[in-house]
């Protein structure tokens, strides 16, 4: 039993199929990557996880229960954290603000109406704040715009603060599209450094094969809306149905 | 039945203000994405040219005329406008006569030339800049605009009248088989909506039958493509602006026999042409220009003295009312597009 | 002190001071002196000041913190008006029942408009808060009428049941206190006049400024912040939004009706135009134009435009004759002929002017202009120092290389 059980799950927009009877099982404290080509449905399928889309039939069930119908916040709060395509932080806030954001949902919940506490005597979130932006190594940057953040640093960022929130399952959508290779990388590190010192489990969806590959210990292939095959990385790669149906055409 | 027609004529008027500053402001919307709160001071300078027009035709020389004695039995003093002096007596009179109608033809190259300079002077300075900004800028345009004109022509309403010929009224019931004067409706007003309907249906036809109407319509789908293909597009979106601006000051113009101009009639329709925008859908023209009729009818059914029996009140909140089911049941309006100023 | 930071502390006791003090510094020139008519210092236009500093303070926390662009606020203005002189009408001229039901309506009023309206953003918002407004307002001039006394405006007539008057005062008054008393000191030419309604309207909106200095620094106030920048981010984050834009909309628009109810106790009259949507439209201006998600710009920008508005309407031109008097005659009448149109009934020409030249060049307002001159001053005495003087939220030091 995984930690993340989706079943049977279809979405159709108009008359396109953009899912149809997908299942997928992802395992507590591993790396899943969910890999395919454009338009296979990786980011419906994606979206039908968080709560901004609701899928036509079928079950998600996280931890035992079911996402289905919550709200984004609600989800989050469940133990689910996201982190987006392009870096989504508060661009008008300080480094040290945004990380102390996540901390406080994980602490107050969903709405709290502490107007009349000062947020520096909050001392227990601004100690977690600075500790995760040391281990991240941004410690130095804690008083900077982060909107003026280079983009390496954003999405660093951006997932210290899904971190903070101490997630069971962290959703990563093309974490490094759009970088260079060295941002690639870094980030590859970063992610490998977490999978190392934390209890999580991590699903992610890619292009680039490169960082599927040194990442993921499950993957599973999806191609026009349907899961083709679910299983390792070495046997993925010989894989025929695979190569006919993705890699082959870069390959 | 004549009383539900004179109700629909009574609410065309309106409407078709509404709908021509609607329409203009869906324009600038759909082309520039700028959110125009100076709107309602174009068609505010609109009716402004009308009146400017009237007075430089009433402009007068004095003449002594012998053959009439004032009260005291000197020779009276009579002011001769210049167009009669320069044209004759007969047609000088009807210059002055048809001087609203004449201020069509006057008022559209300055209305273009307000609109370039504003666009280039400013709006286009607020492409990059949120929503809010633009709102705030052009808000802060439309005092300064106002103010000038008040400056300029007073705080009172100015009355500015439709030639004699077009004075009366028209009946329209017997038209259609009813009484004698069951359905009696102003002639200017049946002369207003018809030429908001040529002007609305000039635009539309411009958007759809010209090239250049095709790229605007293009640009206003997707931007950033057709500005690969090479096409300026910002030159011609200034012409759009011009034209919206245009648009707005003709409605402006013929409006001012209807309502005497003051300088902040244009505030009072803006509040309501936004309104008007929300409920056709932002971005959508056809929706813009739909809902300005509707919502002009449905103010003159809510007047009804039977309606406020039944609601009273009713006819002061009827369009706000519609605005505020409308926006939050069917968020993008009646034929709004998906993905316009969604956030 | 008070739960505050050192800079927030100083902040709140220089502002204490000002206003405190506001009799004299704002009536700097002796009261025979041709310059006697720049001075500010009556109370009529001293309370405006406040209670208008009142009115943007609340504007300023829901749409300086949350982005939220509200062209109705005047709704709750009114609405707090309405309230309080009902309260004079029912029960007796104490201003206490007036106030306190003021902003008690005004609060439920604006949980009803902004549960509606907050199920939009941007745009959409702005046009539901002005149809909404629009609709109190027409509203309030027509059916309403045995609620608003419709164009007459609500006041207070001698036949009204003041049950609790008994033989108090024919006037607002606060336990005794006439809110119109005032006591005047000469000192020389100078003539300062102390006034009680001035003072009472004065403890509120130190009391309103300080209770905005706690929310900016909370941790609800981050949130708020955190709304503007990036709805999306906050709903994965586990926040509802939608709790947090109606929480800073109701405390906002019961600042407008603490400020509205205050208005009736300085005057016991409402009226519709209160709710107009250009007076939404005035609390804009008031907002962007001293600073927009700042602590002290609103109050700035309050008595910024409150203060010209009043010395401007005053100036003539035989005022422009004596200040251009030093000229040739000439170019003395072509200066008046220039500056004419800005003054007097021009003063709203001047304030569009003004207020475009802020969005385009300074959009932080005033206070922006007062920290670029501080920093340009400092410039010139040696290198900026790294810290900003940015006594207001958020610092923003750029990622500077030199360090």
């Amino acid at each position: 039993m995984g930690i993340l059980e989706v079943k049977n799950v279809s979405k159709n927009f108009g008359g396109l199929k953009a899912l149809s009877d997908v299942n997928l099982s992802v395992r507590e404290n591993t790396v899943h990557a969910i890999i395919g080509p454009n338009g296979a449905g990786k980011s419906t399928l994606l979206n039908c996880l968080v709560g901004k889309l609701i899928p036509d039939t079928g079950s998600v069930m996280f931890d035992g229960q079911s996402v289905l119908g919550r709200h984004p916040y609600e989800i989050n709060q469940m133990g689910i954290s996201r982190v987006f395509q392009t870096p989504e932080i508060f661009g008008d806030l300080t480094v040290l603000e945004n990380m102390m954001i996540p901390i406080l949902a994980k602490r107050d919940g969903t709405f709290e109406l502490n107007a009349l506490t000062s947020i520096g005597s909050q001392k227990d979130v601004i100690e977690r704040a600075e500790h995760m932006l040391e281990e991240m190594s941004m410690a130095d940057k804690r008083h900077f715009h982060s909107g003026s953040l280079s983009r390496g640093d954003k999405r660093r960022l951006e997932i210290a603060m899904c971190l903070s929130q101490e997630p069971r399952l962290l959703l990563l959508d093309e974490p490094t599209a759009g970088m260079a290779r060295a941002d690639t990388n870094n980030t590859i590190d970063l992610l490998k450094q977490i999978k190392e010192e934390r209890d999580i489990t991590i699903a992610i969806i890619e292009h680039d094969m490169h960082v599927v590959f040194s990442l993921a210990e499950r993957i599973t292939v999806l191609a026009q809306g349907t899961p083709l095959v679910e299983d390792t990385p070495e046997n993925i790669k010989g894989h025929p149905k695979v190569r006919e149906a993705y890699l082959g055409e870069s390959a | 039945m004549d009383a539900i027609l004179l109700q629909i004529l009574n609410g065309l008027d309106k409407g078709s203000a509404y709908a021509m500053i609607a329409l203009g402001l869906t324009l600038i919307f759909g082309t520039l994405g700028v959110v125009n709160f100076a709107h309602g001071a174009l068609f505010m300078i609109g009716a402004f040219c009308a009146v400017t027009l009237n007075r430089i035709l009433n402009l007068s020389y004095t003449v002594v005329d012998e053959t009439q004695k004032d009260f005291l039995g000197n020779p009276l003093k009579v002011d001769v406008p210049y167009v009669k002096g320069i044209f004759g007596d007969a047609f000088g009179n009807a210059i002055i006569d048809w001087s609203v109608p004449l201020a069509i033809l006057f008022s559209i190259p300055i209305m273009l030339a307000v609109g370039y300079a504003m666009e280039r002077g400013l709006i286009k300075h607020f492409y990059k800049r949120p929503h809010a900004d633009q709102i705030l800028v052009t808000f802060g345009l439309a005092i300064v605009m106002q103010e000038i004109v008040k400056y300029f022509f007073g705080a009172n309403p100015i009355p500015t009248p439709a030639p004699d010929a077009l004075k009366g009224s028209i009946d329209f019931g017997v038209l259609v088989g009813l009484d004698v004067n069951a359905v009696v409706y102003p002639a200017w007003r049946f002369v207003y909506f018809c030429f908001a309907a040529l002007v609305i249906g000039g635009v539309f036809a411009f958007l759809q039958f010209t090239t250049f109407g095709m790229v605007v319509r293009a640009g206003m789908a997707d931007r950033e493509t057709v500005g690969l293909l090479g096409i300026n597009i910002d030159r011609r979106f200034t012409i759009m602006f011009g034209i919206a601006a245009a648009v707005a000051g003709l409605a402006g113009v013929m409006y001012a026999p209807i309502n005497s101009p003051n300088y902040h009639m244009g505030m009072d329709f803006l509040v309501l042409s936004f309104v008007v925008v929300v409920v056709g859908g932002m971005g959508s023209l056809p929706g813009a220009v739909a809902a300005g009729f509707l919502l002009g009818i449905l103010e003159s059914f809510a007047s009804m003295n039977e309606v406020k029996a039944l609601l009273p009140g009713i006819d002061q909140i009827i369009i706000y009312l519609v605005a505020i089911i409308i926006l939050l049941t069917r968020p993008r309006g009646l034929m709004g597009r998906k993905g316009v100023m969604e956030d | 002190m008070f739960g505050l930071d050192k800079k927030d502390t100083t902040l709140l006791i220089v502002v204490t001071a000002l206003v405190v003090l506001a009799p004299f510094i704002l009536n700097p020139f002796p009261a025979d002196s041709a310059l006697a008519q720049f001075n500010a210092g009556y109370p009529d236009l001293m309370q405006r000041f406040v209670i208008f500093g009142i009115f943007a303070i609340g504007f300023n926390l829901l749409f300086g913190l949350t982005g939220y662009l509200s062209f109705g606020h005047a709704a709750f203005l009114g609405v707090g008006s309405y309230a309080a002189v009902w309260m004079f009408k029912l029960l007796s001229y104490n201003v206490v029942p007036a106030i306190v039901l003021a902003v008690i309506v005004a609060g439920l009023f604006s949980v009803l408009i902004g549960y509606v309206s907050l199920r939009r953003s941007g745009i959409y918002f702005s046009i539901l808060t002005l149809a909404f407004a629009q609709m109190s307002y027409n509203l309030a001039y027509s059916v309403l009428t045995p609620i608003t006394n419709g164009e007459t405006g609500l006041q207070v007539y001698s036949n009204d049941p003041q049950i609790l008057k008994g033989d108090g005062p024919d006037v607002t008054h606060l336990f005794g206190l006439e809110m119109g008393s005032a006591y005047t000191l000469d000192i020389g030419p100078w003539s300062f006049v102390f006034s009680a309604g001035y003072y009472f309207c004065a403890i509120f909106m130190l009391v309103a400024f300080y209770l905005a200095i706690r929310i900016f620094r909370s941790p609800f106030g981050l949130m708020l912040r955190a709304v503007k920048s990036n709805q999306q981010r906050m709903a994965y984050t586990g926040l509802n939004t939608r709790p947090y834009t109606l929480a800073a909309f109701v405390i906002s628009g019961m600042y407008a009706g603490l400020a509205g109810g205050l208005m009736a106790a300085m005057d016991p009259l409402a009226g519709a135009e209160r709710m107009q949507w250009t007076a939404s439209g005035e609390v804009v201006l008031m907002t962007i134009l001293g600073g927009a998600g700042t602590l002290i710009g609103p109050v700035l920008g309050a008595g910024f435009i409150k203060y010209f508005e009043n010395i401007f309407s005053k100036i003539n031109d035989s005022v422009l004759h004596q200040w251009f008097s030093f000229m040739p005659d000439g170019m003395e009448d072509f200066m008046v002929f220039i500056v004419h149109p800005f003054i007097g009934k021009g003063w709203h020409l001047t304030l569009g002017i003004l207020f475009m030249l802020v969005v385009i060049f300074l959009p932080g307002g005033l206070v922006e202009g007062g920290q670029r001159i501080a920093a340009w001053l400092r410039g010139r005495g040696k290198k900026p120092a790294g810290g900003s003087g940015d006594p207001e939220h958020h610092p923003k030091p750029a990622p500077h290389v030199a360090e």
